[in-house]
């Protein structure tokens, strides 16, 4: 009698097709481990066997790039032989169960896929997205949710010694049940050390180092592959728990060993594991690789070895050395206190064979795990919406009032509240940290600095998912090229819904093309990323919401401040005032807030106008012509002016003539703009002139006041203090 | 001048002390490992940096003060050497006895990471010396368990002593009386929740932590 039932195969989110294929390619029936082991492989989180065929159109080379997708984390090159590792990746599902650990552990594992890479990491940033705070009947839950997930990464981070320099906080009731917690992290590497997850040499022995093996995690990877149901949450023992000071001295002990040349390959053991780790690094050096179960360290007493094969236990690393020079690195990991045991061994068959106590519990082709998951060319229609296209009829009496519940909004209010548990300071590199454009982190090694941003935009997404990801793009372009950094390589997280649904996969589709269009545009290759799908809570499906990470390269010197410094500089905008009409306007935050509604189309992009801004922006700051800058994206002009005013400093400007109404001039959302405010007007619009890109004088700084003539007057303190405290009210209520 | 960093392996902010007194002030530094019991005889000065000593998920540097490091520190404080503890190395002053009171959690049960103000309240210490009481210093915090405290006995000796280095202009975490540092009564061994050597180069955006490094460095000069 066969222990495994249709309904054990169900259990494991394997469909009969699958399974199917599970047994053509053993040539026979599957033990239970044998069968856990499949499950996670090819679970959506890692085989990413929905998308895969599509990621396939995202650039992902330049001159720059010294390693591209596939591995743990990307690098590209910074010069002085040094390279920059980064990847973001989502914990969106854990975070949902429990706030705290979901994200603690979620900042602990990206951190692991840098530093195996050989990458001590210098920042990390996170995309955080919520149901509303105020809703009377998840207002409550959402509030939790957060707080717990910004504890969560300021606990992990804080301790580690990695500064949480930036990332955005957005809201909408997609999120409801299902928040979004992506953390981007980047690492400095040596060009000559990089090291990669692969078990080469037959005969070298396999090392597992770190925290011991527990119940935790089991079947995370699956968990993450599903929709969210009233049985969630039971799962909550599915997710991980985090001890990010054991993750320091890994990290510590990790790239101590990897420099006495001992360490032939390393990965660690997120997502599924041991399984994962020892079929990955088999598959990826075409090597196989057998261990025994009764060497791996365990924090619990009676572990079946499917347990132990599946466990998501943190701060575990899987490491192939030399053979005959296993005593250093057990050294190095005693220096630090953790526990370094020979596991196995790496074979010349291809095959994971796994025993305990010398029996034989699973024997598997690694390139079948790895390599073999299903790909499937989900079909895909229309993408999904339920918006019209035309604008409401709309009209605003008072644009000093909609401004000021503009700036108090979930989305634009400030997050000093967040940012201030992150130690956003440590390592001393932090030039910008949160709450400007983009964060710029300087490189020591070398002499140089890194400008990062993270953005996505669900709502434009939503109502155009091909223009929606380009903007996405273009905004992260644009705030890295604001501080003055040319953008060179990006990292995607893409968190969509349930791509069986072919309205949603149309979605997921478009999203990909668009955003592989830009990255093409704007020269910045994705590197590697994450896809988190299903991300769907009893039927009701996120917003759409691809998240791009940019990265940018600038020389190291005091930034550029997105605030006005002084008074009597001459404020222009670079990219003109642009325009939109009431279609374009529906995915605008005045839409969202003021008037609760979307519709229509996300504002219009022109890429070739857009990247010549950008040029024209970085040519500007490099001249040290730009005082302040400050790009204009969500709230547009009239919230861009206030944000630049929160120093104490505000403008009069007089806004070029348009025909448009006046709550569309101050609150169009049209990309390729930039407010700055400069001593050499002249010399600003020559350099403009020269790239063809438009730009004008609108006005003056002056003390303590924010006047855009004929349409609003007001001082810098009615507007700023909403926007201060807009957040901690929103928490506390 | 050589300075001396204390490792403990949850310490995070070993290498920035490093940094600036190296960079910044010109000084020499070497890093001294926690499981050592002495302390080279070429060390001037000790820094306990920030971090997180050993994980600290008991009571910040409750571990720390047994480790053999911390052993070799009291021995050289106690021979009149001059040790610095910043953020986790005031934690530990206060845990291994070698400063009065406890840091506790703050008052608003969040851990704090801002620049903050700070009032030098006496330039009757090596680390003061070059300042002028009144001056205010701009230096970053970036603590959870930073709220000073002690019996009231103590804050008043502490103020009949003039051993109160540093009050913070805004107090963000509870601390009483706002203090912000305190060094003890031999004046050799100074605690304080803020970091000098986060403001030491002038694209961190201050350079008040300076005035420490080289008030120490003329402090031992004039010995």
């Amino acid at each position: 009698m066969s222990s495994i039932t249709p309904e054990v195969v169900a259990a494991h989110s394997l469909t009969p097709d699958e399974y199917q294929k599970v047994l053509s390619l053993l040539g026979r029936e599957p033990s239970l481990t044998e069968l856990g082991i499949f499950s996670v492989m090819w679970s959506e989180h890692c085989s990413y066997k929905s998308s895969k065929i599509h990621l396939k159109k995202l650039p992902t080379r330049s001159q720059l790039v010294i390693l591209g997708p596939g591995e743990n984390a990307g690098i590209i090159d910074i010069g002085h032989g040094y390279g920059i590792a980064f990847k973001i990746e989502s914990h969106n599902h854990p975070s949902f169960i429990e706030p705290f650990q979901g994200a603690a552990t979620g900042v602990g594992g990206i951190l692991r896929d840098i530093f195996t890479m050989g990458a001590r990491p210098i920042a990390v940033l996170d995309s955080i997205r919520f149901g509303p705070l105020d809703d009377p009947q998840t207002g409550p839950r959402n509030r939790r949710i957060l707080e717990g997930v910004v504890a969560g990464i300021a606990h992990y981070g804080n301790c580690f010694g990695v500064p949480t320099v930036g990332g955005e906080c957005v809201f909408h009731k997609s999120y409801d049940g299902n928040p979004l917690v992506n953390v981007f992290a980047l690492g400095v590497i040596p060009k000559d050390k990089i090291f990669f997850g692969r078990a080469e040499g037959i005969g070298n022995p396999v090392i597992y180092v770190g925290a011991k093996t527990g119940r935790d995690g089991i079947h995370g990877a699956t968990m993450a592959s599903d929709e969210f149901t009233e049985e969630s949450k039971q799962k909550r023992p599915n997710v991980q728990m985090g001890d990010p000071f054991l993750e320091k001295l890994l990290l510590e002990a990790c790239i101590e060993a990897m420099h006495s040349g001992a360490v032939v390959g390393i990965q660690d053991m997120g997502a599924a594991g041991l399984t994962c780790s020892t079929s990955e690094m088999g598959s990826r050096a075409g090597t196989g690789v057998e261990i025994d179960l009764m060497h791996v360290p365990q924090r619990e007493t009676g572990m079946t070895p499917y347990e132990i094969m599946l466990s998501e236990s943190q701060e575990r690393m899987l490491l192939v050395a030399e053979k005959g020079r296993e005593q250093e690195i057990f050294d190095i990991f005693d220096k630090w206190g953790l526990d370094a045991a020979t596991v196995g061994v790496v074979t010349d068959d291809g095959m994971l064979r796994v025993r305990n106590h010398g029996e034989l519990i699973a024997e598997i082709n690694n390139r079948d795990l790895a390599d073999e998951a299903p790909l499937y060319d989900r079909p895909h229609t229309k993408p999904h919406r339920n918006v019209p296209m035309e604008a409401p009829a709309f009209s605003s009496t008072d644009l000093k009032a909609d401004l000021i519940n503009l700036l108090s909004s979930g989305d634009l209010c400030s997050k000093r509240w967040i940012y201030e548990q992150y130690d956003y300071m440590v390592r001393t590199n932090t030039l910008a940290g949160p709450g400007g454009d983009a964060a710029i982190v300087r490189i020591k090694e070398t002499g140089t600095s890194v400008a990062v941003s993270l953005d996505g935009n669900g709502r434009y997404c939503y109502l155009d998912p091909r223009e929606g990801a380009k903007l996405v793009v273009a905004e992260a372009c644009r705030n890295v090229s604001t501080v003055g950094a040319l953008p060179v390589a990006a990292t995607n997280n893409l968190n969509f819904g349930n791509p069986q649904r072919p309205e949603i996969m149309a979605q997921l589709v478009e999203a990909i093309e668009g955003m592989a269009d830009a990255c093409t545009f704007f020269e910045t290759p994705i590197t590697g990323g994450n896809v988190s799908l299903y991300n769907e809570t009893l039927g009701e499906g996120i917003l759409p919401t691809p998240v791009i990470g940019i990265v940018g390269l600038l020389p190291t010197q005091a930034p550029v401040p997105s605030r006005f410094q002084a008074e009597g500089l001459t404020v222009m905008l670079l990219g003109g005032i642009g325009s939109s009409d009431e279609t374009h306007f529906g995915g605008t935050q005045y839409a969202y807030v003021l008037l609760k509604q979307m519709w229509g189309l996300p504002p219009a992009l022109d890429m070739a106008v857009e990247k010549n801004v950008h040029l024209a922006i970085r040519e500007i700051v490099a001249a040290g012509l730009a005082a302040s800058a400050h790009d204009l994206s969500d709230g547009g002009f009239a919230v861009a002016l206030a944000e630049a005013s929160f120093d104490g400093i505000g403008a009069v400007v007089t806004l070029p003539s348009s025909p448009l109404r006046p709550e569309l001039l101050l609150f169009h959302e049209a990309p390729s703009r930039i407010l700055l405010s400069t001593h050499s007007p002249e010399e600003v619009s020559k350099l403009a002139d020269t790239l063809g890109v438009p730009v004008s004088v609108i006005g003056k700084t002056i003390k303590g006041q924010v006047v855009i003539e004929g349409h609003l007057s007001s001082t810098i303190e009615e507007l700023q203090q909403p926007w201060a405290s807009a957040l901690e009210n929103a928490l506390h209520a | 001048m050589k300075f001396g960093v204390v490792v403990f392996p949850g310490s995070n902010c070993d290498h920035d002390a490093q940094y600036a007194v190296t960079q910044n002030v010109g000084a020499q530094a070497s890093f001294l490992w926690h499981q050592e019991s002495s302390v080279p005889s070429d060390i001037d000065a000790i820094i306990l940096p920030g971090g997180f000593s050993y994980g600290d998920y008991l009571r910040c540097g409750a571990i720390a003060k047994f480790s053999p490091i911390i052993g070799a520190v009291k021995k050289f404080a106690h021979a009149g050497g001059l040790v610095m503890g910043f953020c986790n190395g005031f934690q530990i002053l206060t845990e291994s006895g070698l400063l009065p009171g406890a840091l506790v959690r703050n008052n608003a049960l969040k851990f704090i990471c801002r620049p903050t103000h700070l009032r030098v309240e006496t330039s009757n210490s090596p680390f003061t010396n070059t300042a002028t009481p009144g001056q205010i210093l701009s230096l970053p915090i970036a603590h959870g368990e930073g709220c000073y405290t002690a019996e009231p006995h103590v804050l008043d000796q502490l103020e009949a002593e003039d051993r109160v280095v540093f009050r913070y202009v805004k107090n963000p975490n509870g601390s009483l009386r706002d203090i912000a540092g305190i060094c003890n009564a031999q004046r050799n061994v100074l605690g304080m929740m803020p970091h000098p050597e986060r403001a030491a180069d002038p694209l961190m955006g201050s350079t008040d932590g300076l005035v420490l490094f080289h008030s120490l460095i003329a402090s031992l000069a004039a010995k």
